[in-house]
């Protein structure tokens, strides 16, 4: 065998640009968590089914622990840790922290960020519907209410301040 | 003491923001520039001799640095384990489950390691696979292990088992009364036999372990619940002293009993050993599920009741399938033969069981342990016998419910819950005796856990130059929200600002020791060791103030976090510790220490109940079964931070849920069929109850803290036979046996010639 080849990638993540190379066969998790040390994006089962490596490319979510860096190129990405502006939570934030709706806390940075494109595509979804677009997040802590409990706070807090 | 009301305050928890910034440091977060990575070769055979180890083709490929086998071991004490050590780090000679390790390729990156990994060349002779219990128990089986190991923690004293010459790995029973005279008194006998699924924790983060073995000892940052216990079985392994070996269990991604015990620890340090690097094991999801499993069980249990219903007696055969080797499954069969008979007056009791070793993935402790298995046996055959008595189930159990100070088993501590009371709140919050509609029905459980563990915990509080505090504690936070509630006991305790406190946890070589973080323990024996931490600070901070401000000890005393003199001063803590020590600096450590004396002398310490009630409706045409109504009772004594108990209660019982309708670990032979994340389903989020009522009970009747008991198993343990009482309703034929997937009970409901009462 050879050494593997790479692949050269600019992308902005968290509204910073990021140019270098990655193996060819780099998850976009890998990637996010060994190359720019953001390891608020967990994985867990690696076969798209639990939701924990949730990310943002180009808005919409997307399992960072099957996609390959490579496809990164000329994208834009938001993480878990892009979620606060200059420190302040966004409303998905609070609300999880007021509703109690992280226990160990593993799945809550894929939580946020399915919930973060919920929210940008329906403002004011109904809890049925909060439950379906989170179907393909597994969380085995909360028994789930906390969670849409917090999304239908945060959803009345970002219509009032809109 | 000081009026402070940060206990009983559901106050947010002191990790979330971290946990909602992905700042929260987990154990797979901790990586070291010089790391190698490991990549287990795992067997690919459920029952074999390994006849040789090819190493050469791994060797060749760029990147890997190292193949290490069960062989390669040399000094080392090659095996692992708290109860029996027959837990080989890497497979040595021989396999005994399809998935064990058989090798560990060490590789500069991860995709090196597991390129190693895949190139490892395994050559295996066959032998007979025993993938189940009838298979086991064959006079003429194969022994799994036909050689003995050394015995571990003489603590646990229910677990100690003599080496057989069969495939049983443990036998356990408890009698009282005369049974046979008592079953020839009863009107009504109602027998019931029950299969509990093979069950999967999954804790969303995977087993990962990061190890360095140097001159130095060794120093793990891994995902474990019981620190001290894996600092134990890595000194033995490597022969080190206690003070040696440092294991680090940082914030977890879930535990639920599946990180209890020697997990994945000695595969990155026999991979550290062996290479000089620091080493990182972080297993797959696949992986961890071949790493240990909760006990399937085959129960079957016979009770004899008066005419009117009185229990007279009742006796429970139990089967265990405990996997490969022991880790705990000899502890959870133990627990199922004192939880599976319930908090019911029983005048005459006899309970045997047998945990049986087979080719597949060794079981171990999970939620609930031993009481979910029995506890559907025996809350079943109530809901039968109800039925049979012409009693309405609750009735009958109130008529049986042993009452406050009970005697649920000889010797032990007396029931300290009342669950008549309990079953009235879950019963009269379900509507239950309203009329169901069609194909809906509803059930609902008790039950009561041997709970806490053995009572040995230590904690220390080091109150800071400024006034702040640090708690110390050998305690894992994995979820629970520990971190929380010993800062909540700490703050009100010192009489300090919440925001003061900083608890530490979880670090064999700074913090002290504790036993285990299980149980559900940590409120009620950590809690209390924190409470005479404070205490024992405060005297110091008394004493240091009578001789630096030369007032008579007797005249002081703390409040709200100074020290107190009436008449001649008043010092926050921050002034004693700098007058004391007369400078800038200095602190004052409180250490409190518990263990089984006092009110702790009885065990249990606490017996952790639970009452829960389920409403279901089964879909005529396909047997889905959804659940419309769900309600648990947590009865905690005193709830130091009620929301996190409900948070604590509803999660256990979705974990129930899960075990009652979805998911199971399914074997075929010894080959698993679904060691994944889309085959073994767990609850998601559109099954959610569609109504759900979490209730907290304080009567204020724990020796736990301000009057409180344990929480998180409680409301697990009924849920299954819960469910299947309610789906039994709604179909009008029992069930026997979990998960009631929708295939399952469509069988059922199609099944020719079978009644509600097990009858033709």
């Amino acid at each position: 065998m050879t050494a593997e080849s790479a692949i050269e990638i600019t992308t902005f993540v968290n509204g910073t640009e990021q140019s270098g190379y990655v193996p060819a066969r780099a998850t976009v998790a890998e990637y996010l968590r060994d190359d720019l040390g953001l390891t608020g994006t967990k994985t867990s089962c690696e076969m798209e089914v639990c939701g924990v490596c949730s990310v943002l490319v180009d808005g919409r979510p997307v399992s960072a622990c099957a996609a390959l860096a490579a496809d990164l190129d000329g994208t834009t990405v938001t993480t878990v840790e892009g979620l606060a502006e200059e420190g302040r939570l966004s409303h998905l934030q609070q609300a999880f922290i007021e509703k109690s709706a992280a226990q160990c806390g593993f799945c809550t940075p894929g939580f946020l960020i399915m919930a973060t494109a919920l929210l940008a595509a329906n403002p004011d979804p109904t809890r049925h519907e909060i439950a379906e677009y989170l179907d393909g997040n597994i969380c085995r802590c909360t028994g789930y209410r906390p969670i849409i409990e917090a999304v239908e706070l945060a959803a009345t807090r970002m219509r009032e301040s809109a | 003491m000081n009026g402070s009301p940060t206990v009983g305050q559901s106050l947010p928890r002191a990790d979330s923001r971290a946990k909602v910034t992905g700042e929260a440091r987990y154990a797979v977060d901790h990586v070291l520039a010089d790391m190698l990575h490991g990549a287990v070769v795992r067997s690919t055979r459920a029952h074999a001799i390994i006849e040789s180890i090819d190493k050469a083709a791994a060797l060749a490929i760029p990147g890997v640095v190292g193949v290490v086998a069960g062989a390669d071991l040399g000094s080392l004490f090659p095996r692992f384990g708290h109860l029996i050590a027959d837990h080989p780090v890497l497979a040595i000679d021989k396999v005994n489950y399809m998935g064990e390790p058989v090798a560990l390729v060490l590789g500069e990156t991860l995709h090196a390691a597991h390129d190693g990994a895949d190139a490892v060349i395994v050559d295996y002779s066959d032998l007979p696979v025993l993938g189940d219990i009838a298979t086991a128990l064959e006079d003429d089986a194969v022994l799994i292990h036909p050689e003995t190991y050394p015995a571990g923690d003489a603590a646990f004293e229910e677990a100690i088992t003599e080496p057989r010459n069969d495939n049983v790995a443990h036998e356990a029973s408890i009698e009282w009364g005369d049974i046979a005279a008592a079953f020839e008194e009863a009107d009504v006998v109602v027998t019931t036999s029950v299969k509990y699924p093979k069950l999967y924790a999954y804790a969303m983060e995977p087993y990962n372990a990061l190890s360095i073995v140097n001159d130095e000892g060794i120093d793990v940052v891994t995902t474990a619940q019981h620190p001290f216990m894996v600092r134990d079985d890595l000194a033995r392994m490597f022969s080190l002293p206690l003070a040696k070996v440092r294991v680090r269990s940082p914030v977890l991604g879930g535990g639920y009993g599946s990180k209890s015990y020697t997990k994945i620890e000695p595969l990155a340090s026999v991979g550290s050993w062996y290479s000089g690097r620091p080493v990182k094991v972080a297993l797959s999801a696949e992986e961890a599920i071949y790493t240990t499993r909760a006990d399937s069980a085959h129960i079957t249990v016979r009770s004899g009741f008066d005419s009117a219903g009185k229990l007279l007696a009742r006796e429970f055969e139990i089967l265990m399938d405990t996997g490969a080797y022991t880790d705990n499954g000899t502890l959870v069969l133990a627990k199922c033969v004192n939880r599976c008979f319930g908090p019911y007056e029983t005048p005459n009791l006899k309970v045997h069981g047998r945990a049986v070793f087979t080719n597949t993935v060794a079981s171990s402790s999970y939620r609930g342990f031993g009481a979910p298995q029995g506890n559907l046996a025996g809350e079943l055959n109530m809901d039968q016998a109800a039925e049979r008595l012409g009693i309405d189930p609750l009735e009958l159990r109130k008529l049986n419910i042993l009452p406050p100070g009970g005697t649920i088993v000889p010797g032990k501590r007396g029931l300290d819950a009342d669950l008549g009371a309990d079953l009235d709140i879950v019963t009269s919050t379900l509507d239950w005796g309203s009329e169901s509609q069609h194909m809906t029905g509803s059930g609902f459980g008790v039950s009561a856990s041997d709970a806490g563990a053995y009572p040995v915990s230590t904690a220390q509080v080091r109150v800071l130059v400024d006034g702040s505090v640090l708690v110390m504690t050998g305690a894992t936070e994995m979820g629970q929200g520990s971190k929380t509630v010993l800062a909540q006991i700490a703050a009100h305790e010192l009489g300090v600002d919440l925001a003061k406190v900083q608890i530490v946890q979880s670090d064999t070589g700074s913090t002290p020791y504790e036993r285990t973080t299980g149980a559900s323990r940590t409120t009620v024996l950590v809690g209390l060791a924190v409470q005479r931490a404070c205490q024992d600070a405060l005297g110091k901070l008394e004493s240091m103030a009578a001789e630096t401000f030369g007032v008579s000890p007797t005249e002081i005393k703390t409040a709200e976090g100074t020290v107190v003199a009436p008449g001649t001063g008043e010092w926050p803590y921050a002034e004693v510790v700098r007058s004391w020590f007369g400078a800038r600096s200095g602190e004052v450590t409180g250490v409190g220490l518990v263990r089984a004396t006092g009110e702790l002398e009885m065990l249990p310490p606490f017996w952790e109940v639970g009452t829960v009630g389920v409403t279901v409706s089964v879909d005529c045409d396909t047997g889905r079964v959804s659940v419309d109504h769900l309600v648990t009772v947590g009865d905690v004594g005193f709830a130091i931070n009620p929301t996190l108990v409900e948070g604590q209660d509803l999660g256990a019982s979705t974990q129930g849920l899960g075990a009652a309708l979805y998911e199971e670990l399914i074997y075929d032979g010894g080959q698993l069929e679904n060691p994944n994340l889309v085959e073994y389903r767990v609850p998601h989020a559109t099954d959610m109850p569609a109504r759900i009522d979490t209730i907290v009970v304080e009567r204020g009747d724990g020796v736990g803290p301000y009057g409180a008991k344990g929480a998180g198993e409680g409301t697990l343990n009924p849920m299954g036979g819960a469910v299947a009482a309610a789906v039994g309703r709604a179909i009008g034929r029992w069930p026997t046996e979990l998960p009631l997937t929708a295939e399952r009970v469509w069988l059922l409901m199609n099944e020719e010639g079978r009644g509600l009462n097990g009858e033709d």
